[in-house]
This record gives C-alpha cells, structure tokens and sequence, in this order.
C-alpha cells in the first residue's frame, strides 16, 4: 500500500510539473458545458434531461483525462523503469488512486459549474446523490484504469479508448443516472437502495478483476 | 550463507513468427559474471529483458534461486539492477528526485545522504538537481548506474554497459563491475570486445538459432 | 463422421424452414400441423424460429470466444487464439442479424424499430463490445499482444453482463416475453398482460423451435471450425524463421 501510494505520489508530481492530463481535463470540462449551455440556451427542458447530460459529461471528460497515466509513460518509454521498481499490484493501485482523485476534482468542478450555471439542476436529496457520486467515481475510475492500460498498448490510443470503455461503463452510468434523478426529485434514499447496491458491487467487480488480470496486461 | 543462483533452462523467444533464439540454457552462480554477446538483432536486449522480469518468455523457464528458494515473478524486482539504453527515467525530475521516488517506491530506508553519496560515485552530485530532461546522453546513462545500485541488488543486468560513456564514465563501470558484491551475479550484453574483460564466461547468441526441431 | 453432422445439418435446417413457414396459423387449432393464433401477432409469432437462435448464438459464441481466449492465457497457444476470434467474428454477424430481424419485427408490431427495452439494450451493448474487441484487435499488431490484450477486454466486458441479464430487466420496463410492466393505476410493476409478453408457445411451436435451436447450434459450431481451421493453415502457410 506504501509503493502504491508513493506512485499515486510521483504521478501527483508529475502531474502538477507537466499537466499531462489537467489541462486537457478542465478545458474539455468548459467546452462541453458551455456547448450545452449554448445550446439549450434557456429553453425549458425536463429536468431528467440535466441528469443524463451530467454523467454524459463527466463520462467524456473521464475519457479525455483518465489514460493519460498510462499512456504518458508508454509513449515516454518509461513503463520499463516503472516495472523495475514496483510488483504490478502497487502500480495499478497507484495509477487507481491518481485516477480517482483526478476524476474527483474534475467531477467536482463539473458539479459546480452545473449547479451554478442550470438552475433546473438542483439535488433535493444530497444524501442518495453524494453517495452516487462517491461510488459512481470510484467505478468510473477503477473501470477507466484497466482500460487505459489495455489502450496503452495500442496503436490508437486515443479514438480506442470511449470504444473500450464505454460498453463496460455504461451499467454503471445508466444506475447513476436514474439515482440522479431520484435525488433532483427528492425521493428518500430508500427508494434507489437496489441502484445503490449495484453500484458497490459494480465498484468490487470491477476492481478486484482489474487488481487480478492486471499483471497480464502490464507484462509484455 | 546467502546464496545466489540464476538457472535457465530451454529458454525459448519469438516475436509473432521471428525466432530470436531457442534451446538457450545456461546457469550462473553467485560470484560469477557472464557476457552475452551476438549480432545485432540476435536477442540481446530480449534476454536481459526477460531476465529482468518485464517481458515473458515463448517458452522454457528461467529462475533466481536464492538460498535454496526460488523468487516469485513479482518479486524479482527487487533483486535486480538493470542499466540499458532503451531504459528511460522521469525526465520531469531531477536526478535525485529520481533517486528519492524510487527508494520511496521500493520501500527502501534510505536518507538523502545515502542517496547523494550514489550521486558523487555516478559522478552527478554537482549536476544532482537539475532536470534528467537537460542531461546528456552520457550523465542519463550514469543515473541509471545510480538507480540499478540504489537498492543493493544481487543481480546486475548491463546491456551496453558503456555506451555514451567516456573514459572516465568507464572506468567507473569497471569498478563497479569490480567491487560489485562477490555474493552477487552480473550479466553483460555487448558487441564491444573491450567489455568481454567483464565476464569469465561467454556467451553467443547467434548459436542458439537453430529451428530444426520443426 | 464429418458427413455425418452435414447431412444432420440440412435436415434439421429443411425441417426448421418447414416446419416454421408453412403451417397454417388458426384461432383454434384442431390437428397436429396448426399453430394456435394469438391476437396481435398472426403470422409475425414465426419470427420466434429465427430470432431466437440469433440471439442465443451472440451469447454463445461470446462465451466460447472468452472461454478460449482464457485458455490462451494459460497455454499461450496461438492456435486457442484463432478459435477465439473466429467465434467472435461469427458472434458478431450473429449479432447483426439478432439486431436486424429483431428490429424489422418490432417495426411491424410495436411501430418502430427501437424502443430500448432490456432485451434490445443488450443486444446493442453486445454489439458494442464485439465492436470494440474487434477495433481493439485491429489495434494491436503483435499477435501475441492481440491475442492476450483481447482475451483481457473480452473478461472485463463480460462482467458487466449480470447487469443486463439480471439487474436491468427489474429495473426497466420491457416489450420482450417474460418482461414486465408498470401497472397503469398503480403504478407498480407487475407481470404484464401484453400478448408479446404473455407468449407462450403451444406444443408443436417448441418442437420447431428446439429444432430450430439445435439447427442453428450445429449450423453454427460448423462455422466456426471452418473459420479457426483456415485461419490455422494461412498462419502456418505463411510461418516463416
Ligand atoms: N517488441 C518487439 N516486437 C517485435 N520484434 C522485436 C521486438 N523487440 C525486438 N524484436 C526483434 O527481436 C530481435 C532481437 O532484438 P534485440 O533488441 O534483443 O537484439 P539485440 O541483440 O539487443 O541487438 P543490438 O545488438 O542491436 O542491441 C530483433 O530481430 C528484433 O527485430
Ligand atoms: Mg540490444
């Protein structure tokens, strides 16, 4: 746990010298929001359009940034001396935490800027949605690393990856779209506790699988 | 008494349909130092990659024994220093930063003293806090020297071990194959005949080719 | 024993044609050759001897194309490779054509070509990931890589099927048998009463349609030893040192 945080670590350093992912990240973030701003540009619509366009949102941004981890060190050439250092288990884990925390800033902001920006986005039930996004991200963000690391491979990085990831997301996004619009609705929580349930189990399908084949893609 | 041992045994390597070499079997013992040596293209590089651990094999095997054990695949990097051209650093971090992130990932209790000592011996202390990205060819080769040694392995992998280097940078690579822990085994790939001094034992890729078992 | 299967085959596949199109459909059937009328579908319920299959091999041969890119994992036999993607490829067309006749019949007897149900949903996920598998594939040119890289995605994308087979048929109101549907007044779920959906096949309609499966199944398996079989001799016409 120690060598997969230092990694989390050095790519948190690396990230913050060359930005690798953040820049394209927030401008992405400003582009797509401000498109749909334009494009709805006050016209009324059904509030659980605003669900399905957040996560729609944040599943592009979570494409655009998220295989910069693994892509930046295989197009550096440096996957060679990462492979010398750590067992594939820590690096995963590590590449795991940058993602998450990356998607969790970025998500934030997202948040943010929805709230502020559509007032027809408004959550009257912060509980089921913040547990929503917590599970959503850690899924998004456990899905997304052992794509990008199949994608790093590849000689099409790039267009490859939504192709990749989407299929594999989009259960979880379907589930967090429908608790979205419970929480804008204002339902109790008990009322998605069976969306809720399938997020956490999605969430250790996902990571426990990725923990175990990992290994094979990292190897070449 | 710790001890130890290299076996490879029937090591087979294709890429797709390319043969690189086959029927390879050898065994180095604690204290020795091997070269391999072959023409361009006849597999260097992708025997000290697999014996480094990153890259598999098509087939056979090869392992580390150590006192009378044999180490896991995920832990023979731990075990193992490796300096090679294709070996490329964090260029975004200077040479120590470098050097602190690999002790820290690797778990290693080391100070920064420890580490600015392996950077006087590389010959780097004065550049130490500069950006690898502003090194020449020759100072990143002398940073790889100083993150195979920074963990104390038992087992150093050199492929073309001087190259960039200068005479001074050689004469460093001579010592350092020298003094290397007589408890330790050094594998060297080269096609340069001054670094067959280094091992007492050679190798030679090109003999390992034959594909007449099909 | 290879002529066998063949002629296995054309029987089977004549019988299922047969057997499926021509017996006269009638409200109260009285012998053996009538199939029992159910209002709302008339001749559109024959669509079940063909749609069916398509839809069963898809999964079929997503589960051999996994199966055998997991043994390639373990043995690193190129061969298993071949297998896999060659029940892949066939999966695929499997696939378009459970899409195809699927959206033509829903065309004719819901009114539109799509209505994302769960059954549709996940023939169209389906799609997608043999889609990505293959773009993946296309992706990668050391065979080795492609083959290992590929039974990874195959794994990651079969987990998320419990979702569509079990999860989202409960939470989604759907169109295909066995669905079910939001009770108009009370607005619960309950078993609809939708005559697709109440379906239930008369006696001599499961004979042809288990026919119609075995058919398909043999049909299908044929392929696909033809497909990995030729994949296997262009590999070794073409090995080199
Ligand atoms: N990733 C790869 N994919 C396909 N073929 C490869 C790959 N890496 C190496 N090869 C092939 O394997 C053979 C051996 O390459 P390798 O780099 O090991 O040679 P070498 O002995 O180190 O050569 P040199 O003396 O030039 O350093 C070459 O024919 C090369 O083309
Ligand atoms: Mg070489």
């Amino acid at each position: 746990m120690k060598r997969a945080y230092y990694i989390f670590y050095k790519d948190f350093s690396s990230e913050l010298r060359m930005r690798f992912a953040l820049n394209a990240l927030i401008m992405f973030v400003i582009v797509a929001v401000s498109t749909i701003l334009f494009s709805l540009a006050n016209e009324k619509v059904n509030q659980n359009v605003y669900a399905g366009m957040f996560w729609v949102v944040v599943f592009f941004s979570a494409m655009s940034g998220l295989s910069r981890t693994f892509v930046s060190e295989e197009e550096r050439g440096t996957t060679l001396i990462l492979s010398l250092i750590a067992n594939p288990i820590s690096i995963f884990i590590g590449k795991f935490l940058f993602n998450l925390v990356l998607l969790f800033f970025i998500n934030t902001i997202i948040a943010f800027l929805y709230m502020i920006l559509f007032q027809d986005f408004s959550i009257q039930n912060w509980d089921s949605f913040l547990l929503a996004f917590i599970l959503g991200n850690i899924g998004i963000a456990g899905s997304s690393t052992i794509i990008a690391a199949i994608i790093s491979k590849a000689n099409v990085k790039g267009t490859l990856y939504p192709v990749l990831a989407f299929p594999v997301l989009l259960p979880l996004i379907l589930m967090l779209i429908e608790i979205t619009k419970s929480a804008m609705e204002g339902n109790p929580i008990s009322d998605v506790e069976a969306e809720l349930m399938v997020l956490i189990s999605y969430d250790i399908i996902m990571i426990t699988a990725s923990v175990l084949v990992f290994d094979i893609i990292w190897r070449d | 008494m710790n001890n130890i041992q290299l076996i490879v045994k029937n090591l087979k390597k294709t890429f797709n349909r390319r043969l690189v070499f086959d029927k390879l079997s050898f065994e180095v013992r604690a204290g020795e130092r091997l070269v391999i040596t072959g023409k361009n293209g006849s597999g260097k590089s992708t025997l000290i990659k697999i014996l480094a651990g990153v890259m598999n094999e098509s087939s056979g095997s090869f392992e580390y024994i150590f006192d009378s054990g044999k180490i896991d695949r995920e832990d023979i990097y731990k075990i193992i220093g490796l300096v090679s051209p294709y070996l490329v650093l964090y260029d975004e971090f200077s040479a120590f930063e470098n050097l602190k992130l690999f002790a820290k990932i690797r778990n290693l209790k080391i100070d920064d003293d420890k580490i600015n000592q392996i950077l006087e011996k590389a010959g780097l202390f004065n550049r130490r806090n500069d950006l690898v990205r502003t090194y020449s060819s020759g100072m990143k080769q002398r940073v790889k020297y100083a993150s195979a040694i920074l963990h104390d392995p038992l087992v150093l992998l050199l492929d073309e071990p001087t190259s960039n280097l200068d005479i001074e940078g050689k004469d460093f690579v001579d010592e350092l194959v020298q003094n290397f822990r007589k408890d330790g085994i050094v594998v060297v790939a080269t096609n340069e005949t001054q670094d067959f001094k280094y091992g007492q034992r050679i190798i030679n890729l090109d003999d390992y080719k034959n594909n007449q078992s099909k | 024993m290879r002529a066998f299967w063949k002629y296995l085959l054309l029987i089977l596949m004549t019988l299922v044609i047969l057997g499926g199109l021509i017996p006269p459909i009638v409200a109260y059937p009285k012998n053996f050759f009538e199939f029992p009328l159910i209002p709302g579908l008339e001749d559109k319920a024959r669509i079940i001897f063909f749609h069916v299959p398509t839809a069963w091999l898809t999964v079929l041969a997503y589960l051999i194309a996994m199966f055998y890119g997991i043994r390639y994992l373990k043995k690193k036999n190129i061969y298993d490779d071949m297998k896999s993607v060659s029940a892949a490829a066939l999966g695929l067309v499997f696939c378009i054509l459970a899409t195809v006749t699927g959206s033509v019949w829903a065309k004719f007897t819901w009114g539109s070509f799509w209505h994302w149900d769960p059954r549709e949903t996940s023939i169209f996920i389906l799609l997608l990931i043999y889609g990505a598998y293959f773009a993946l594939r296309s992706a990668l040119d050391s065979e080795e890589k492609r083959a290992r890289l590929s039974a990874i995605y195959s794994i990651i994308a079969f987990l998320t099927t419990p979702f569509f087979i079990f999860i989202m048929p409960r939470l989604m109101i759907g169109l295909h048998p066995g669905s079910l549907e939001i009770d108009p007044a009370t607005g619960q779920i309950r078993a609809s009463a939708n005559p697709v959906i109440k379906f239930q096949m008369a006696a001599n309609m499961r004979v042809v349609f288990f026919l119609s499966l075995t058919a398909f199944t043999i049909l299908y398996f044929w392929f696909w030893n033809l497909t990995h079989r030729i994949l296997k001799l262009e590999y070794n016409s073409q090995k080199e040192i």
